[in-house]
């Protein structure tokens, strides 16, 4: 019984039943398969996390962002009178948390490439694009740089999904996709 | 001890797998390289950004 | 010398200390399961989109309550009671230093109270990770640094035990496999609360003004190293207790001392790795760290999960045939005890952490497809699926064969104890698996308001999501109604429940004294075709929801 001590001293040397050695055999294929999925994908897949990512101060990653808001700005938000951002495809694009708000919005032409750069000014929070179901962490102190390529037109939100205190329900960003 | 096992080698698998130590000894130390300490490295050797 | 008393339903020897240590930390484990379901509770019907019960500080600080009372004291309380059966009752042996088992079981209980005090206050509504640089208030910390400490006294309690035993010569030979199985738990356990201290202290010293800075994604990679381990002594503790269920009830015993333990054994080795789940998308850790941690080095240690996922229903089936239920494929589970809840409850137990944990997590942990789950709803649908159906329901199964036997009263409520593991089961499955299928659609988790009434900017989420939340609600009633069963049940039995002195125990415990299986291990001296074929339908549901998420992730936005 699986509560006492095994009857037989030596169990090392007992044969094993058939069943067990066929489903460990299939089982073991099956973790190897689902091993080698994940550098597989990163050489074909399309969808890979950056390794990209760096120590930053806060204010010197605010001071990025502003530069590019100034450069770029096309118009004004008019839910909350946030800059709207129309970068040139293929540039550094600067995304930046704090409490409670994504700032700025960011304008992107579908079908083009984009290094998006993503930290925080203060705690954690979730960047998490949807309808995409983009999910990446964003901390203060890391800037995160990863390589977007927009497939489908149209308005996105941007939901923080990192509780990040009180008005973590409403730091809800946009961001739009131009044809 | 019965007389029948006395005399028969206890195999080394079977040895390991009673020895609770060596095993505790396993359970903390392949975690604590593998995930804290490569993790730990990693976190500490970020880049500074330009 | 220890005093002992004989059990006259198994013939065991109780050491009478350990025995009440037993007891207390049982009962205890019980408390803070009404507690934090209660809170658990207040969680669902504030999710529930139609209903929305909290204002949104309430709900934080509920949800911080429920993760922490149900997470860890709940589950780390009944473990120190499993972890004490075992070394004791399983092994005929007496508690390595009773006092300090007391000592451990207050540090445990003060902190605790102090916790939940903190959160209660309503300055530490961090949720149960507590991530810096969010503050939690001093004594948030300080609770949790002397429930660890506790805990910790319990594990070298343990193993100071199986050194009495072996030198008393309690037991001959290798140990039981049960035993050996809260081994891996308490082995694990030894890591998880280390990485805990090692992250909380200095956090506690910066709560109260010692160090001026903790790094985020430092504090993240060592907490996880207590939270998702803390996760994994509870698979390693409820394979354990299905193994001892199935002794008990079958006299089964396991199809091969060899496979079983080393499936143990890749838990020992590789388990606590997979704590990198928690740091797929984050900045800053590689792909290579990311890839090997994730996958417990080429998945060995699912390779050990899926063992026991055989070996288990596996041995019950060879217990089974033995006694004649050999007609078919599945006559030995269609025969087996349905009505009693040990069973029951095991069994729910097995399937439902297998195919909606287990797969659902192996999926989610792939480091690209985790892309597409992090932090939404789909985690705690996971982990409800893992924690609620697989450990917690384990436990309350113990618990039903544990009234009778160590508590010797007889179950109060008899038709309620019979349905309770169905109830909770299903309740808690479903509302798993519509948390799930939300997150699937982008909803997050710890998110007061999936409506963004009280932001500047709108989003709609897609109808379906809607739906599910509500469905998610629906069940997750249910599956406090269940638990509120299991506590009733549990707390009446020890209240009002009929003494059974000296007599024998009722039904579940049948069969306890009389191992039905003589000797097997044998190749060919039988079969388990049924168990076999219920693996073979778990492969493939488990590579057909595997590839369907790679196709699912393949559909979004281009991101390297």
């Amino acid at each position: 019984m699986s509560l006492t001590p095994p009857a037989n001293k030596i169990w090392w040397n007992e044969p094993v039943e058939k069943a067990e050695i066929l489903w460990v055999t299939l089982a073991l294929i099956w973790a190897l398969i689902m091993f080698f999925m994940m550098p597989v994908w990163h050489v074909y897949g399309k969808q890979n996390v950056s390794n990209e990512a760096y120590r930053i101060q806060p204010d010197a990653y605010a001071k990025k962002v502003e530069a590019m808001v100034a450069k770029y700005t096309v118009r004004q938000e008019k839910g909350n009178n946030q800059p709207v951002v129309h970068p040139p495809a293929g540039s550094d694009v600067y995304l930046l948390a704090r409490l409670w708000e994504w700032y700025p919005i960011l304008e992107l032409e579908n079908g083009k490439s984009y290094r998006l750069h993503l930290s925080s000014l203060d705690w954690q929070h979730g960047f998490s694009l949807q309808p995409a179901n983009i999910n990446l962490q964003v901390h203060p102190g890391i800037e995160m740089v990863v390589t977007v390529t927009p497939n489908a037109a149209g308005e996105y939100g941007i939901i923080c999904n990192e509780f990040c205190g009180i008005g973590h329900h409403t730091m809800l960003g946009k961001l739009y996709v131009t044809k | 001890m019965s007389s029948s096992s006395q005399g028969e080698r206890i195999p080394v698998m079977q040895r390991i797998l009673d020895n609770p130590f060596l095993l505790l000894f396993i359970g903390v130390t392949v975690p604590t390289v593998s995930y804290t300490i490569w993790g730990i490295m990693e976190v500490a050797q970020l880049p500074v950004a330009k | 010398m220890a005093d002992f008393r004989t059990c006259p339903v198994t013939g065991l020897k109780v050491h009478l200390e350990g025995e009440k240590l037993i007891k207390w930390n049982a009962v205890t484990a019980i408390v803070f399961l009404l507690i934090g379901g209660l809170f658990g509770l207040l969680v669902v019907l504030t999710r529930w989109p139609e209903v929305h019960l909290l204002p949104a500080d309430l709900f934080y600080m509920a949800l911080t309550a429920h993760g922490a009372l149900i997470l860890v004291v709940w589950i780390v309380f009944f473990e120190v009671a499993v972890l004490y059966f075992c070394c004791t009752v399983l092994l005929q042996s007496r508690l390595a230093t009773p006092k300090w088992g007391w000592v451990g079981y207050w540090l445990m209980l003060i902190g605790t109270l102090i916790t939940t005090v903190a959160v209660l206050q309503g300055n530490s509504s961090v949720m149960f990770t507590s991530y810096v640089p969010m503050q939690a208030a001093p004594h948030f910390y300080l609770g949790l640094i002397l429930f660890a400490v506790g805990a910790l006294i319990a594990c070298f309690i343990f193993m100071g035990t199986l050194v009495i035993a072996k030198d008393e010569k309690t037991y001959e030979g290798s140990l039981p496999l049960v035993v050996f199985g809260a081994l891996v738990a308490c082995i694990i356990a030894i890591y998880t609360i280390a990485s805990g201290a090692i992250i909380l202290i200095p956090t506690f010293l910066w709560s109260v003004g010692y160090i001026s800075h903790i790094d985020p994604l430092m504090y993240k990679v060592i907490w996880w190293g207590f939270g998702h381990s803390s996760q994994q002594i509870n698979v390693s503790a409820h394979i354990a207790v299905w193994y001892a269920i199935a002794a008990i009830l079958f006299g089964a015993k396991p199809l091969s001392e060899k496979v079983s333990r080393m499936a143990f054994l890749l838990y020992i080795f590789f388990l606590q790795i997979a704590s990198a789940h928690h740091l797929l998308v984050e900045p800053g850790l590689s792909s290579e760290y990311k890839i090997f941690n994730t996958s417990y080095a080429m998945y060995l240690a699912v390779l050990g999960s899926m063992i026991h996922g055989l070996t288990v229903p596996g041995c019950i089936e060879a217990a089974q045939r033995q006694k004649g239920f050999n007609k078919g494929l599945f006559e030995w589970l269609r025969k087996a005890p349905w009505g009693n809840p040990v069973f029951s409850g095991m069994f729910l137990s097995l399937i439902l952490f297998g195919f909606l944990g287990g797969i659902s997590g192996v999926t989610m942990g792939v480091e690209q497809i985790n892309i597409i789950i992090h932090n939404t709803i789909y985690v705690p649908g996971h982990f409800h699926a893992t924690v609620a159906t697989g450990t917690t329901l384990a436990f309350m199964a113990l618990t039903y064969f544990l009234i009778p036997t160590l508590f010797r009263r007889s179950l109060a409520f008899p038709t309620m104890a019979k349905w309770q593991p169905y109830v909770f089961g299903i309740g808690m499955g479903m509302a798993a698996l519509f948390m799930m299928g939300a997150g699937t659609l982008g909803v997050s988790r710890r998110h007061w308001d999936i409506a963004f009434t009280d932001a500047a900017l709108k989003f709609n989420h897609p109808q379906a999501a809607w739906l599910m939340m509500g469905l998610a609600g629906i069940f997750g009633v249910m599956a406090v109604i269940g638990g509120a069963m299991f506590c009733l049940v549990a707390v009446g039995s020890l209240l009002w429940g009929e003494k059974l002195s000296m007599e024998p125990a009722p039904a579940p415990a049948a069969g306890a004294a009389k191992p039905a299986v003589a000797s097997h291990g044998d190749a060919g001296t039988f079969t388990v075709p049924g168990t076999f074929t219920l693996a073979m339908v778990f492969l493939i549901a488990f590579v057909l929801y595997y590839f369907v998420n790679w196709k699912y992730l393949a559909s979004t936005w281009g991101l390297s």
